[in-house]
């Protein structure tokens, strides 16, 4: 994984509650046995007619938004279906990051593991960030994760909160797998104090 | 200080305690594996030298991808999406590779990954169980921490038979009173959702108490603990008790013997401590409620059966006022409309949530002497090879089959729609499934989510119809 470095970018508004997994990519995309091409299928049937030509009302599809690296969605984004394939497909629509009032749990730690930072702001300022983005398309907020930060167009800041060890991992682009396979010996230690409770291979 | 079950399950299971700088980690008992979020996990393991830490803590099946069409005079169920093929080729090579135990598509023990654990014994309380998959949380039912994890997870757990976790909060959800006839564990935990909504168990593990919970068996329980993601908690948990004994003894993975005693008493130290401190409380009354219905996009837009669809303008918040009204025009319904009496296409009777012996019982007993409605396509999908075997020494299959029902080979079918199985555009279904999201059933296709009953009641009748109505219409034969 890539360190994750500060930076500016434009938002796509997508201002609705509970935008689910299943929406973020639909389950028969799932069928792949590796990561590529789930960027194009991102958000496929709200941004795609029957026949594949792109929907114009959608975000995603208006000239004016193209580029954007900051997703804006409404409460609760992320909900349903625990499929890694829904941040893969996010950022391989381009998306650095995602900005909610709160994200469903199983998203959260998958977006975190995959260098798209899901972050978290009060009402006032998620209402705030979805007029700028609707208004002018082309407002550029800066995101700083070592200062947990986003900076308005206006100057103003706003923090964020994040766990310090998913931080730790992203600004340094270390995976989660590496620390948990150093802690062997506390492992071993652990399964000789407690008898397996299953045996699948019997 | 007292604990509730869940606080006994997380501490039993630490390998390192949660500090100001890194989470808990916390040891997996039993890690099951299905074809469609591995690949990329076991893909990791070989770029990185990696092998599976606990092969004999592990099990793989195959359930989402997996074609529930009839078998091939060989008995072989073909796979003719050849991404799909790939896809389960693809498990098992790896498998094969890893020494991971796995049930194949068609062999005796195959079937949806949550109907299989418990059916082979494997789940068992006060275990720590999870799974590529959000419904995991059915496990829970037996006093297990059972959750989804994410694919990367996935590769985590294989390689390490551990997580890193930071602890949740605790909800508990007291259930009171008895349930009436026609209504059921699925109505329960429909309604609870429906109180809560789809966001407002997130951070938190559920556990189900009360009279109501504890009259259920462990199918109803797998019902209401398998719907728990859908109130936003990636776990709920019910107390074990004799029900939980019951239903384990003498299965192939039990304990046996002396191990069974020991086991048993073990368990009996898992429920929550009186005096026990939740972080939230929510309540509901059996006594009181009916059959529910979903009639939006997703598991939280929930309703009585008797109600009437809500109206957007009666909505005070603005975001979940656009949130209803997407929700109805999706839909296509009105304001103010009642459902009862609404012509549907498809029902389907399938699911981790209520695809087990217990639900085909039922279904079948609604069923039997009667027929699908002539403008009603109803599947009926077996949770495993062992459900569908099961029913079909009882003879369920024959009054599915006799009434104008599809009698399916097991999976996870309708639900997630991507093995073929699914609504075309514009299409209603009902659907003892678990997620109404649009296109969750097919791209364009409109779920009502409901019971085993209702969706019995309503191929019958052709149109959205209150079991309650044909039982009392059973008695008074």
């Amino acid at each position: 994984m890539k360190p994750f470095k500060a930076f500016s970018g434009t938002l796509a508004p997508l201002p609705i509650n509970d935008i689910d997994t299943d929406q973020i990519i639909p389950a028969r995309f799932l069928k792949v046995t590796d990561k590529n091409g789930l960027g194009e299928a991102c958000f496929s049937d709200w941004r795609y007619e029957s026949d594949g030509t792109p929907k114009s009302d959608f975000v995603l599809n208006k000239p004016e938004y193209k580029g954007a690296t900051i997703l804006i969605g409404g409460n609760n984004f992320g909900c349903g279906s625990s499929r890694e394939h829904a941040p893969w497909a996010l950022m391989g629509a381009g998306f650095k990051a995602v900005i909610s009032t709160y994200f469903a749990d199983i998203f959260r730690n998958n977006a975190l593991k995959n260098g798209l930072l899901p972050i978290v702001v009060d009402e006032e300022t998620h209402r705030q960030l979805i007029s700028l983005a609707q208004e002018d398309p082309q407002t550029q907020i800066k995101v700083d994760l070592e200062a947990q930060m986003i900076t308005l167009p206006d100057g103003r800041t706003v923090e964020f909160p994040i766990d310090g060890f998913s931080k730790y991992c992203l600004l340094n682009g270390v995976d989660q797998l590496g620390y948990l396979l150093s802690l062997e010996d506390a492992i071993v230690e652990y399964e000789s104090t407690h008898p397996a409770r299953v045996n699948t291979t019997q | 200080m007292p604990k509730t079950l869940f606080e006994k399950v997380w501490e039993n299971h630490i390998v390192k305690p949660q500090t100001a700088d890194t989470p808990a980690v916390l040891y997996i008992d039993l890690h099951l594996v299905h074809e469609v979020t591995s690949p990329q996990a076991f893909t990791l393991l070989r770029e990185r030298g990696l092998k599976v830490r606990r092969p004999d803590k592990t099990l793989a099946t195959m359930d989402h991808s997996t074609p529930t069409t009839p078998r091939n005079a060989d008995g072989i169920i073909p796979v003719l999406d050849t991404q799909a093929a790939f896809q389960l080729d693809f498990l098992t090579k790896n498998c094969q590779e890893f020494g991971v135990p796995l049930y194949s598509l068609g062999t005796e023990n195959q079937g949806i990954v949550h109907v299989i654990g418990p059916e082979q014994g494997f789940t068992q309380p006060g275990m720590t169980i999870v799974c590529g998959d959000s419904h995991t949380s059915t496990h829970g039912a037996f006093g297990a921490l059972a959750f989804g994890i994410g694919t990367s997870e996935v590769a985590h757990v294989l390689a390490t038979q551990c997580l890193l976790q930071n602890k949740p909060k605790t909800m508990a959800i007291r259930v009171d009173g008895r349930l009436q006839d026609g209504v059921t564990a699925k109505d329960i935990i429909l309604a609870v959702i429906a109180k809560i909504g789809v966001g407002g168990g997130t951070g938190y593990v559920f556990e189900y108490m009360g009279e109501a919970i504890r009259s259920l068996n462990m199918e109803g329980r797998m019902t209401i603990c398998n719907m728990s993601i859908e109130g936003g908690a990636r776990a709920g948990m019910i107390a074990p008790d004799e029900t939980t004994f019951e239903y384990i003894a003498g299965r192939p993975a039990a304990p046996k013997g002396e191990a069974w005693e020991r086991a048993v008493a073990d368990w009996r130290q898992l429920p929550s401590d009186d005096g026990a401190v939740f972080d939230a409380e929510v309540s509901l009354d059996a006594n009181t409620l009916v059959p529910m219905i979903t009639y939006g996009t997703n598991p939280g837009m929930g309703m009585a059966i008797t109600d009437r669809v809500p109206d957007p303008d009666s909505v005070k918040d603005i975001s979940e006022r656009i949130a209803l009204d997407k929700a109805l025009r999706y839909m296509d319904l009105q304001p103010g409309q009642s459902l009862i009496g609404k012509p549907i296409h498809v029902v389907f009777l399938g699911s981790c949530t209520n695809s087990r012996i217990s639900d085909l019982r039922q279904a079948a007993k609604l069923l039997r002497g009667r027929r699908v409605a002539d403008n009603v396509r109803m599947m009926v999908v077996p949770g495993s090879q062992r459900v569908k075997a099961q029913a079909e020494a009882e003879g369920l299959d024959r009054i599915f089959k006799e009434a104008g029902a599809e009698w399916r080979e097991a999976g996870c079918s309708m639900c997630i729609a991507m093995n073929g199985d699914q609504l075309k555009p514009g299409e209603y279904a009902v659907s003892t499934s678990n997620r109404n999201f649009e296109g969750r059933q097919g791209k364009g296709g409109r779920t009502f989510l409901a019971s085993p009953l209702t969706a019995v009641a309503t191929a019958i009748n052709g149109v959205i119809t209150d079991p309650r109505e044909m039982l009392e219409r059973e008695v008074a034969y």
